[in-house]
């Protein structure tokens, strides 16, 4: 069970032969994953890690019967290969790339709305449910299974949080890596959501950073719809107004989208934040012993 | 990136959007040429000396000077060129102004009252589209108009498939209470604005003020223009604009080494694989009683080339009296991360500030004990609450 993937789930990769297609391709297949093949136009008909390679999504799918596609698809070509995905009936869209431009991204996100699919991302570590599918770039050895759910837009700042989770004597059950893009397909609200409704997550971790309002909104939801524990954490407090950190989303603008102000909307709305990092664990396994 | 007012302006009359007119100067001298030649071009018979700086508020620190005749437009130059100028936007110690912009003087005379308004463009996150903001209040500080008299501040959202529609210009135009001619000017503005923005991959336009002159044209006085990093591999033209002066020398240099590496002024020094993880670094050293010298994303891979030049640059900040690498070892094991780090301390020679060095991950264990014999001043971790506490004891 668990959310948006699981071990019936049905992989393509999008740019697979290349050079981080194919790493990635063999840690998912190795962590269980079915990965059935993969697009690289061009080199249809080709055979890559004793799977099929096809020249389009579409072929890909017919083929395969593939519900969920993850893409290594280079920026200039990122947006349209999600569009392609979209376009074949793929479910559940994993995009890892970054530095798509944002023009791109605005017309990739409505098309992909438009035909009710899931966007995962992009610039993102991709979507793990533990123990039954990988589909990112995670390593799949943190993630133990177990009850409690992360959603988080930064990718070692999760392989983090599940640790500390594992060590904490609790599990994961699937995690979510939104991305830290100013413009991703699922938004914070919407990963949560999710794992609220899951019958095998207990608790939900959520990570954030300066930038946005995505956890603002999140933490208004779950003021409204919230059954189950959520501890949180917004990283960037330290961080200068009006510069980059890193992700391209994760700028300061005004006084709304600080740490700051983030963490104490999410207190207000029940979230148990934490200011270190390095409690989210702990925090959570008090939590549940309560 | 960023662009300057004389740059963007340029940009923007490409695409039928009309400015401020004006020609950019690096000496007095020049200056005073520029003018006259402005002079003939336009007929201004003053002229306005603005200094370019990629910060907004010139016009309080003193960048920003009317001259009513060439000597004092060479007066006014030779004041402004050289001066470290400081604004509410700048660092404290402000910016050097290299360049100053001779712009013709719009607020002439004639029929009717000049009148300014705010506009710009840029992306509504929350919806994921372009959205056009404007004021009848111009040429103050948006946010202050934000926090006084939010009703006079609209918002005008384009739908990606279609773009920026003529009945959106229009009601723009009627908001800002334009009529007659300058209805039509607004009109016209408005859309040309709207194409250039996304002709050129923009993530920012601010115009402030947007001028309706005493005959009617509407004029970009300002321009604020920043380019989709993300984009400009589209736009080699535009990414040929950088400005590397206005951007600090060490950020350059680790950018060029394919480090993300922001300058902050704190004393602890870090370096950190992911963009999360790595504020989350700077939030615990704050956290431990200290303060973060930098932003540093070493990225996936963390080898010992890669480690060794982020050493280099944080080293290159005198301030810098300890340095924390937090990595998360995922994919790469923490060994080979650790040797990579024994080698780049080795390779440097002596480092002069203590370095505490947390792995996790995959071979933690073995990572901690690489450290521990290498036989340097090097401290180890393994969970992060551990080195929060290293750093704490290190920085009192």
């Amino acid at each position: 069970m668990s959310v948006l993937v699981n071990k019936s789930s049905k992989v393509i990769v999008q740019g697979f032969t290349g050079k981080e297609g194919t790493f990635h391709a063999e840690q998912m297949i190795a962590y269980g994953t079915q990965v059935m093949g993969g697009v690289t136009p061009g080199k249809g008909g080709q055979m890559h890690l004793e799977r099929p390679v096809f020249n389009t999504v579409s072929e890909a799918v017919s083929a395969t019967g593939a519900d969920v596609s993850i893409l290594f698809v280079p920026p200039a070509f990122a947006a349209d290969s999600i569009m392609e995905a979209a376009d074949a009936g793929i479910r559940v869209i994993v995009a890892i790339t970054e530095g798509i431009p944002v023009k791109d991204m605005i017309s990739a996100k409505k098309y992909v709305q438009a035909r009710g699919c899931t966007l995962i991302g992009p610039n993102c570590p991709g979507i793990i449910t533990a123990g039954e599918a990988k589909i990112g770039i995670m390593p799949g050895f943190v993630f133990k299974p177990g009850r409690i759910g992360i959603v988080s837009k930064s990718g070692t700042l999760t392989y983090e949080a599940a640790d500390q989770i594992v060590k904490a004597g609790l599990g994961v059950s699937t995690a979510i890596g939104i991305g830290g893009d100013p413009i991703i397909g699922t938004t914070t609200q919407e990963a949560v959501a999710l794992l609220m409704n899951d019958p095998e997550t207990d608790g939900i971790v959520m990570i954030g950073e300066i930038g946005g309002n995505l956890e603002a909104l999140a933490g208004e939801w779950i003021k409204a719809n919230g059954t189950k524990p959520v501890v949180g954490f917004i990283a960037g407090e330290t961080a200068p107004k009006g510069r980059t950190m890193g992700h391209a989303g994760a700028i300061v603008g005004g006084a709304d989208d600080t740490a700051q102000a983030k963490k104490a909307i999410l207190r207000a709305c029940g979230v148990s934040v934490v200011d270190s990092p390095a409690e989210i664990g702990q925090r959570m396994s008090e939590i549940l012993n309560k | 990136m960023n662009l300057h007012e004389y740059q963007g302006k340029a940009l923007l009359s490409g695409f039928g959007v009309r400015t401020q007119r004006g020609i950019v100067a690096h000496t007095p001298d020049e200056a005073v040429e520029v003018a006259k030649k402005l002079a003939e071009e336009t007929g201004t018979q003053w002229f306005v000396v603005k200094a370019q700086i990629h910060a907004g508020g010139r016009g309080k620190g003193g960048g920003v000077k009317l001259a009513k005749s060439l000597d004092e437009v060479r007066e006014k130059a030779s004041a402004i060129l050289g001066m470290q100028l400081i604004t509410p936007q700048t660092p404290p110690e402000g910016k050097k102004v290299h360049m100053i912009y001779i712009a013709e003087d719009v607020y002439y005379p004639g029929p009717s009252e000049t009148k300014e308004y705010y506009m710009s463009v840029l992306l509504d996150r929350q919806k994921g589209q372009n959205t056009v903001v404007y004021s009848t209040e111009g040429g103050m500080d948006i946010e202050e108009v934000a926090e006084h008299t939010p009703e006079r501040i609209f918002k005008e959202l384009v739908d990606p498939t279609v773009g920026l529609q003529p009945f959106q210009a229009r009601k723009i135009a009627t908001n800002l209470g334009c009529t007659g001619g300058a209805f039509k000017e607004m009109v016209a503005f408005v859309q040309s604005l709207y194409t250039a923005y996304v002709s050129i991959d923009a993530s920012l336009f601010e115009i402030n003020p947007v001028l309706k002159t005493s005959d009617d044209k509407i004029i970009a006085v300002d321009a604020k223009v920043s380019l989709d990093d993300n984009g400009l591999f589209r736009h080699p033209e535009l990414a040929a604009l950088r400005d590397l002066r206005e951007e600090d020398a060490t950020e350059v240099e680790a950018g060029e080494a394919g480090l993300n590496f922001v300058k902050l002024d704190g004393t602890v020094g870090c370096m950190v694989n992911g963009a999360g993880l790595a504020m989350a670094t700077m939030d615990i050293i704050k956290m431990a009683g200290g303060s973060p010298a930098n932003f540093l994303d070493v990225g996936g891979t963390a080898d010992a080339k890669r480690v060794e030049t982020a050493f280099r640059i944080i080293l290159q900040d005198p301030n810098v009296k300890a340095i924390l690498v937090n990595i998360f070892g995922g994919i790469v094991r923490c060994d080979r991360v650790a040797q990579g780090i024994v080698d780049a301390y080795r390779s440097i020679g002596e480092i002069p500030v203590p370095i505490i060095v947390r792995l996790q991950g995959t071979n933690a264990e073995e990572a901690k004990a690489l450290i521990d014999n290498s036989g340097l001043t090097v401290y180890s971790a393994i969970a992060l609450k551990e080195a929060a506490d290293l750093v704490q004891t290190l920085v009192k």
